[in-house]
């Protein structure tokens, strides 16, 4: 009976359907704001354990002294500009890694004799400690912006390399033959099929490497740099200001946040265009 | 009739390193211009393989293939080629879909278009123009892919088991509509099927290959009364049943 009775109550199709988008939308805020509880959470933890002495300021800082070394920073010590050298060589060297690996990949693609032949050395390379290679960049190239992006780039480039070629040799076999059926040829094949194939590979691909770039820059700025926050992180803990240390760290979060959600953006608009 | 194709003992081999795998022995046949003809075969037997040497995508280790076209010229039929599966692309519109082969032959001329616009327009998809292919049921998905053949304008049609991706009565409907309209564009085909009715109802000749190496067992005319073509109607005529049974038998004789 009662059964029967709810069945008359509920709303028609329409209704129904906006119920179900309400839903979905409640729960996203519930999430959003969950998220950021945990956030305020934290900081109000931080704040007070280090108010009242639970932890040693000095060595943990605290979300007021974090503000106020970015205020002074900015002004005594140009903090915008070493946030402007970091930025500017993680996306530099995130460039170059799209750029060279995409070739590397293409030519790999096209040669099976060279795909065969470098197969060993890319493992190598890919599993080495890049920061193994770091020293020498410096000795090689100096102690300049070069020298952070090659590191930038030698941490992601290898990796992204294999997982470029092995998304194209993915593609499905018949969709090529299906090119020479209409008498294209291996050229014609890359790029109506492998290519634009590979999207969600080449999309994934990028989101890991913006975030090896930003290590591997980060790397290169411990090692060589006069600039950029990796600098701001070693010196602060050379002559024991933490604040500044912590405070950069923030900033190097902040950052992989921006990166992570403009490369997810442009996946978005991406698979919009092309209905993925 | 003179045959526009002939195949003169082709033969052919797959090589690893444990040795040699022959798939085709010795043969031999030729297609009529305008014809349908089906090749049935025990499943793993080198049908596709024997597409593909027609295609021009392998060449023969023996034999050659003899053309003689109605006009003394020397030239390869042009040939379509349907594959099993639609493989249209999801990134492209239908549209852009269709006219894939013009686009890499380089041929997006304004007749070429028109042509393909007709053949949208007969096979009622240029509503469809503008949607990507997920958006089609499989019918259509299979007559755009057919219309991305026909877009090359080719003589001679090869399909290798073209509607076997689709569900039994699906692949009743499209077999037939896409049977109907390549007789309606008097093109030539080579069908590859396992499905003995539809070689019956589909086919004016079936040749039946032996198991590997695969060679020509037995070659059957298909002469059905009452046909008005349609491979449905044709499921019913009297000879039907004959045939298949005779089909059967052959398939499954070993000698």
């Amino acid at each position: 009976m009662t059964i029967k009775l709810k069945k008359r109550e509920t709303p028609p199709e329409l209704t129904r359907q906006e119920k179900f988008v309400k839903a979905h939308r409640r729960h996203h805020h519930k999430i959003s704001a969950m998220r950021l509880m945990v956030f305020l959470f934290f900081l109000i933890l931080w704040e007070t354990s280090s108010d009242l002495g639970w932890i040693d300021s000095f060595f943990f800082s605290s979300p007021c002294r974090v503000v106020k070394c970015f205020v002074t920073q900015i002004h005594t010590n140009s903090l915008l500009s070493h946030i402007g050298v970091t930025l500017f060589e993680t996306i530099a060297s995130f460039l170059l890694v799209l750029l060279v690996s995409l070739a590397v990949a293409t030519l790999l693609w096209y040669s099976a004799n060279l795909s065969e032949v470098a197969e060993p050395y890319l493992v190598v390379l890919n599993s080495l400690p890049k920061s193994a290679l770091a020293p020498l960049f410096i000795v090689w190239l100096g102690t300049g912006s070069t020298t952070i992006i090659v590191a930038g780039i030698s941490v992601a480039v290898f990796g992204s390399i294999i997982s470029f070629y092995t998304g194209f040799q993915q593609v499905d076999q018949e969709k090529i033959t299906l090119i020479y059926t209409l008498g294209g040829n291996r050229r014609d094949a890359f790029t109506k099929v492998v290519l634009p194939g590979s999207i969600p590979i080449l999309l994934s691909t990028a989101k890991v490497n913006i975030g090896l770039a930003l290590v591997g820059v980060i790397i290169g700025e411990f090692l060589a740099a006069r600039r950029g926050l990796g600098y701001l992180i070693i010196y602060g803990s050379q002559v024991f200001q933490l604040d500044m240390v912590i405070t950069s760290i923030i900033i190097l979060c902040i950052i992989a946040l921006g990166f992570y959600k403009s490369i997810q953006m442009i996946e978005h608009h991406i698979r919009k265009r092309f209905k993925m | 009739m003179q045959a526009i194709l002939e195949l003169k003992n082709i033969g052919y081999s797959y090589h690893n390193l444990h040795g040699e795998t022959q798939a085709l022995s010795n043969i031999s046949f030729g297609v009529q211009e305008g014809e349908f003809v089906a090749i049935v075969g025990p499943s793993g037997c080198g049908k596709s393989t024997l597409l593909s040497i027609i295609a021009g995508l392998l060449s023969p280790e023996q034999g050659t293939i003899v053309v003689n076209n109605p006009d003394g010229s020397l030239n390869y039929p042009r040939i379509g080629y349907m594959l099993q599966r639609d493989h249209l692309f999801e990134w492209r519109t239908v549209y852009k879909n269709v006219t894939l082969g013009l686009e890499i032959r380089h041929m997006m001329t304004p007749d070429r278009l028109a042509a393909v616009d007709r053949l949208l327009t007969d096979y009622g998809l240029e509503k469809f123009k503008d949607k990507r292919p997920s958006e089609l049921s499989g019918g259509m998905k299979q007559r755009a892919a057919l219309i991305r053949t026909l877009a090359l304008d080719p003589q001679l049609l090869l399909l290798d088991e073209p509607f076997s991706a689709l569900d039994y009565q699906t692949r009743l409907f499209v077999s037939a509509d896409i049977c109907r309209l390549i007789r309606a564009a008097k093109k030539t085909m080579i069908i590859i099927t396992h499905d003995l009715s539809e070689a019956i109802s589909i086919a004016d000749r079936v040749i039946i290959l032996s198991n590997r190496p695969a060679t020509v067992k037995a070659q059957m005319p298909i002469r059905l009364t009452l046909t008005d073509n349609s491979p449905l109607a044709s499921r019913n005529a009297p000879e039907f049943q004959q045939y298949f049974n005779q089909l059967w038998e052959d398939l499954n004789n070993d000698n």
